[in-house]
């Protein structure tokens, strides 16, 4: 069946089907980026003073998937005039060259810009305990020169204490591949458990393992355990008789080799983001920290904060969208370019809508850019 | 159809010499030619976002708070280069400057209504019901 107006101007409104629907579509788009950007807003204006992080994100990647980005709507355009002068072979240049530019983008976010991120600790504490970790956290310096305060203490997740049964940790260790750190090690951590009041143990037998971290994802994964035995344990309860419940790890204290703004948090270069990031002192004493310190701790993933869940939301549906975007592209550029036999203006057509997409994929990444990354 | 930008037959492409017949969707439409005009244009606006992209980078780490001696200056001068050129790139690349009425209608209803969802997220500060607001606090 032939549609009528794919390639012709409806008389009425003077446009082509698909452009009308395109608009129709991109209008949805505003009010779906709007709700998410309002939740920003929301969230961001209602953050107390200090819980709206600044300097986490990547700055130089950020403004490079920028232009690349700015390029990409370019040479959509040029695709597009390509066709409308009928010459294919320059089409199949400009198309290819703005699917390779949306792919980078993709590939820069998801190969160099998430990853470090899911690798790296933080810790934001207990209001009541920042005077404890002044010397990480810098904040009579930050109060003195009109700043926020700092909240959190983050790095690399260097090791863990766990108190808990020795059998159950020491399985967990041999099934996590982690070792046990020296100093707390276990044995002699019995006689630390029963005298340090930061570290009362649980039960009876309870002994307290330092283990080496090779992300926080062992951390969660000790989490993980301890719920999976409170899960057990309320099965067990429920038995007839009740079985005798499960001990429960506990981490007790984390070890981390802090970034820069926590290393030195009274340096100048440290009070306020810089475009460069600075690369971690390997050679910095790492910070003890009480769990009990702790408001929450996790990898900078959504649960971190709500920061961290709008800019995954918000870049990640992004993304999402850049990704349609390339395999649409994909398809025109290749077997879709076909009908470049039977119908250039319709092709034509064609690759304007979806350019029209890309645009607003670039319009919204210009908004999201300074909202996420500088301001 | 007279067309004032009709390049010179030496620099036109072979296929684009022809007169355009609106049943032949291989000849070059007519509206053509004007458009390869524009393209000097998008790569201007592409060189202008490029250079307003490294703008908005260093503007953010200028102290604006200090300079005005107010509050959240930054974000109102990144906001409003990002607005900028937010409308760059729909007048110019989106062809929203030359755009037909239709879709200007669907874009003005869109408009009023994601104005009235970011007023509604203001309520969270503001009682917009009279006599409901406790002073007392």
């Amino acid at each position: 069946m032939q549609i009528p107006y794919e390639v012709q101007a409806r008389p009425d409104t003077g446009l082509y089907n698909a452009k009308v629907g395109i608009w129709l579509f991109l209008a949805s788009e505003v009010m779906l980026f709007g709700g998410l950007f309002s939740a920003y807003i929301f969230l961001r204006l209602g953050a107390d003073d200090g819980y709206w992080p600044h300097g986490l994100l990547n700055v130089p990647i950020g403004t490079f998937n920028t232009f690349i980005l700015i390029a990409s709507s370019v040479t959509v355009i040029r695709a597009w005039v390509a066709l409308k002068m009928r010459r294919f072979a320059e089409y199949k240049k400009w198309m290819g060259i703005t699917i390779v530019c949306g792919a980078a983008f993709l590939f820069i976010k998801l190969a160099f810009e998430w990853p470090p991120k899911f690798n790296h600790f933080g810790a934001i504490m207990q209001k009541d305990k920042w005077a404890k970790y002044e010397p990480y956290l810098g904040n009579e310096k930050m109060k003195e020169k009109g700043l926020h305060p700092r909240n959190e203490i983050s790095g690399h997740l260097h090791g863990f204490e766990v108190t808990g049964e020795k059998a159950v940790l020491e399985e967990f260790g041999r099934q996590r591949g982690l070792k046990q750190l020296e100093g707390h090690g276990h044995g002699a951590a019995t006689a630390h458990a029963a005298t340090d009041p930061a570290h009362p143990p649980q039960a009876s037998g309870d002994v307290t393992v330092h283990f080496e971290a090779h992300s926080p994802r062992d951390a969660d994964a000790l989490v993980n355990l301890a719920r999976a035995r409170q899960h057990e344990n309320l099965k067990r309860a429920q038995k007839n008789p009740p079985l005798p419940p499960l001990s429960i790890p506990k981490i007790v204290s984390f070890e981390v080799m802090p970034d820069p703004v926590n290393e030195k948090p009274l340096d100048d270069e440290n009070l306020k983001p810089h475009f460069w990031p600075k690369s971690p002192n390997k050679n910095a004493t790492p910070i003890k920290i009480e769990a009990s310190d702790i408001h929450h701790w996790s990898a900078f993933v959504p649960k971190h904060s709500t920061y961290f869940s709008t800019y995954f939301m918000i870049t990640g549906l992004h993304g999402l969208h850049v990704l349609g975007g390339v395999l649409v592209f994909i398809f025109l550029w290749g077997p879709g370019a076909a009908l470049y036999k039977k119908n250039p203006e319709h092709l034509a057509n064609r690759v304007e809508v979806a350019g029209l997409f890309w645009h607003f994929v670039d319009l919204v990444w210009i908004f999201v850019f300074p909202l996420f990354y500088l301001l | 159809m007279s067309d004032p930008h009709t390049p010179s037959p030496a620099t036109t492409d072979s296929h684009a010499a022809t007169a355009h017949d609106p049943n032949d969707p291989h000849a070059v439409p007519p509206d053509a030619h004007e458009i390869e005009h524009h393209l000097a244009m998008y790569t201007k606006v592409g060189i202008i976002l490029f250079v307003f992209t490294g703008i908005t980078v260093g503007l953010s780490y200028v102290d604006f708070d200090k300079m005005f001696n107010g509050h959240g200056w930054n974000m109102k001068i990144g906001m409003a280069v990002a607005t900028f050129k937010v409308c760059l790139v729909a007048a110019i690349f989106m062809h929203l400057k030359q755009e037909r009425s239709t879709i200007w209608r669907f874009l003005y209803f869109t408009l009023f209504f994601v104005a009235g969802l970011f007023l509604l997220t203001l309520f969270a500060w503001v009682d917009p019901i009279f006599g409901t607001t406790h002073w007392h606090h």
